[in-house]
């Protein structure tokens, strides 16, 4: 038993060590995501930045976490697989995160917009929902006549 | 289609090795065999003490430098330390290095994790790149260094550095930086037998030698 | 059937919404390396793409390559990718057979000559052109001329694209790789033994969207053969601690160590198998405790033996260091007694010299 709780707290301090892991490249991310707010404040475009396109250390994560802060909206989307979208403190600065089925990442972004495109609803969507909606109200009306 | 790296790896694992394993066997027994073959005069003098343990004793006593000396010469001694312990514990205790004893003949032991081992590399390197230094600075031993001496410095500096390279990736294929590191293995291998390289092996021969005929005339070696 | 565009209908019939299809593409996009930005084109280049004509010519194989991208245990946008091409050719899956067959294939390359795509698996033997043959036509025959209205050619497997195990030492019958015979069309090869599906249906994107993707030395898409499995192994950490499974029922491999030592071929194997996985992301060989093979490479089957270790010599070298022995013995021997005679005849040469003589000469 104690051997277990050693063990555990041996894990965790390592895992707390781990966190602290950088490779140095959240300062340089943080800097591409002021540069896109001010090009989306200056003329409305957009910026995805890939964070799978680069090597990521825990320490990284932690550092660009605590600088974007969390923000006022946060969204799951079960899409074949969870999506999580979250505003940052920084209104304007999003986080994607999509997972498969299994829980795994799939990819990982920071998007630099006033609305996430993935959040609206799709006009594709939208005609399956009319659809299905008309479907349904011929549907209700059978069964009360 | 070929992967011209992966055909130069199975080169220097295929017949590359076989060369030069060859070329290591036959030329340490030859050199070992002619050595013991010439031998000397018998001494029909009787002992005044005991040769063969004065011998035995002389291999080991004489791997530490006399009084004074490391002061005389700090880099060829503390340099030509760190450099032998660091290339044995980096040839000895990698885990591929392992699997190859292991497949030549049978044996094996832990392997040592990849921090200690690039350390002994690294102070290796650093060490052989001193020695070189005082070679090129000090007159005397400049005088004293032949060719011999300078091919034998680059080919034991360059298993360790492409070694590194190889594990760590540091620029170039995977593949290509293990094949070049075998090969440089196996230049070394063929080089031993007939150069100073030999002296890893006849260095007790003639320890044992010197410290037995001390020994048999009663004296401490 | 070709001329429809491909995925919004089959998307609906599968009820698969947009925004799961932009979940995917965003994901294609980090995955084949390219910038984020492209996502929305990558989506728009999708919907809109006619659906492509794909001729598929399997020749000295063994359907696993087909197995593969045919088996997925969801719908994802994947299969509807593969689904989505007209396959006007596959005498494994197509319902024709025989003349009917051949004239579909004839058909598929007329009405769109100069736009199809061929997909290849397995090799093509030319010892004796008879060793495989489809319909009476030898497989370099059939490659030669399909080829030849090709948009480009997607060699899937080890065996189509390097020769892979037929090509293995002696080769029997004398087989080659699709780009041995084909020098006139870009060429995807898409190794492994067999390839992972999603590597397929992401190069099959690619082609769609924006063409021929960036490749290797060895012709292989770099999204997806960049990196070795050794570079992105989660049993990496147990290698650089020197910790090794010294055999599959030890404490080290039920400790899960690092398989270098049963053989294993990371290190200089290309592949994604470590980070997309096989069997929708379950596992893939390294994390079922076995080493990899080196599928993804030429002369995988030649390359020294599946479960002996990297640095470990692959030739006969027992054979040579016992010759060496003997040799090495020998010469010593010879060697020893030529300086014996020197030393006999030189003793034998000398003249003694007393105090006299020397007084005499100085």
């Amino acid at each position: 038993m104690s051997i277990d709780l050693r063990s555990a707290r041996h894990g965790h301090a390592l895992a707390e060590l781990k966190s602290h892991v950088s490779t140095g490249n959240a300062r340089p991310v943080l800097n591409e995501i002021l540069a896109a707010l001010e090009k989306l404040l200056a003329d409305g475009t957009a910026t995805t930045i890939d964070l799978g396109a680069l090597p990521f250390a825990a320490g990284d994560e932690r550092m660009l976490d605590a600088v974007l802060g969390k923000g006022e909206v946060a969204a799951t989307l079960e899409l074949s697989g969870r999506s999580q979208v979250e505003e940052t403190g920084i209104p304007g600065v999003w986080r994607i995160d999509h997972y498969d089925p299994n829980g795994e990442t799939l990819s990982r972004f920071v998007e630099v917009t006033f609305l996430p495109e993935i959040l609206k609803s799709q006009r594709e969507d939208a005609e399956t929902g009319l659809t299905r909606l008309a479907a349904r109200l011929e549907e209700l009306d059978g069964q009360t006549h | 289609m070929n992967n011209p790296y992966f055909d130069l790896l199975m080169w220097a694992r295929g017949p590359g090795f076989d060369i030069a394993l060859t070329i290591l066997i036959g030329g340490l027994l030859l050199r070992v065999v002619e050595i013991v073959v010439l031998s000397r005069k018998k001494d029909l003098a009787k002992p005044k003490g005991s040769p063969v343990l004065q011998g035995l004793k002389t291999i080991f006593t004489r791997s530490v430098p006399r009084k004074g000396l490391i002061k005389e010469a700090p880099v060829t001694y503390i340099g030509g330390y760190i450099f032998h312990i660091g290339f044995a514990i980096a040839f000895l205790f990698l885990g591929a290095h392992i699997a190859l004893i292991d497949d030549l003949i049978g044996i094996q032991w832990p392997e040592a994790n990849k921090a200690l081992i690039e350390t002994a590399a690294a102070l290796a390197v650093v060490a052989l790149i001193a020695l070189a230094w005082t070679r090129i600075t000090n007159p005397v031993r400049r005088a004293l260094t032949t060719f011999d001496d300078w091919l034998v410095w680059l080919l034991s500096i360059l298993p360790l550095v492409t070694g590194y390279i190889a594990v760590n990736r540091i620029f170039g294929d995977g593949t290509l930086m293990m094949a070049i590191h075998m090969l440089s293995a196996e230049a070394l291998m063929v080089a031993f037998p007939f150069t100073k390289l030999m002296h890893a092996v006849t260095f007790a021969m003639a320890r044992y030698y010197n410290g037995s005929i001390q020994g048999r005339k009663g004296a401490e070696s | 059937m070709a001329d429809q565009p491909m995925l919004p209908e089959l998307m609906k019939a599968h009820g698969i919404s947009r925004r799961s299809f932009l979940k995917y593409c965003a994901t294609l996009t980090s995955a084949m390396a390219l910038p984020p930005m492209l996502a929305p084109k990558i989506a728009h280049a999708l919907e809109s793409a006619r659906r492509p004509s794909v001729i598929w010519l399997s020749f000295q194989e063994c359907t696993g390559c087909t197995e593969s991208i045919t088996r997925s245990y969801a719908p994802t946008i994947e299969d509807l990718i593969f689904n989505a091409i007209s396959l006007d050719y596959h005498h494994t899956l197509q319902a024709a057979s025989g003349h009917a067959a051949e004239a579909a294939r004839k058909q598929a390359m007329e009405a769109n000559w100069g736009e199809y795509l061929v997909v290849v698996d397995g090799s093509i033997p030319t010892k004796n052109e008879g060793y495989s043959c489809i319909a009476g036509i030898s497989n370099v025959e059939m490659l030669k001329e399909t080829a030849e209205g090709a948009a480009a050619i997607v060699a899937v497997g080890t065996c189509a694209a390097y020769g892979g195990i037929p090509h293995a030492d002696p080769n029997p019958t004398g087989a080659v790789a699709v780009g041995d015979i084909v020098t006139d069309k870009p060429i995807i090869n898409v190794p492994g033994c067999p390839p992972i599906p999603i590597v397929m249906t992401s190069v099959l994107a690619h082609f769609l969207t924006f063409g021929l993707p960036e490749l290797d030395d060895l012709g292989r898409p770099k999204a997806f053969y960049g990196e070795t499995i050794h570079d992105r192994c989660y049993r990496r950490p147990f290698y650089d601690k020197g910790k090794f499974a010294e055999s599959f029922d030890d404490e080290g491999a039920k400790q899960g160590w690092c398989l270098y030592k049963l053989g294993c071929k990371g290190p200089t194997t290309r592949s994604v198998c470590a980070t997309v996985k096989w069997n929708d992301g379950t596992s893939f060989p390294i994390q079922s405790g076995h080493p990899c093979l080196g599928c993804t490479e030429p002369d995988f089957w030649d390359n020294g033996g599946f479960y002996k270790p990297l640095s470990t010599p692959a030739g006969d070298y027992r054979k040579f260091a016992a010759a060496a022995v003997a040799g090495g013995a020998a010469l010593g021997v010879a060697g020893g007694a030529i300086g014996r005679a020197n030393k006999a005849r030189a003793a034998r040469a000398h003249e003694t010299v007393d105090a006299h003589d020397l007084e005499k000469k100085s």
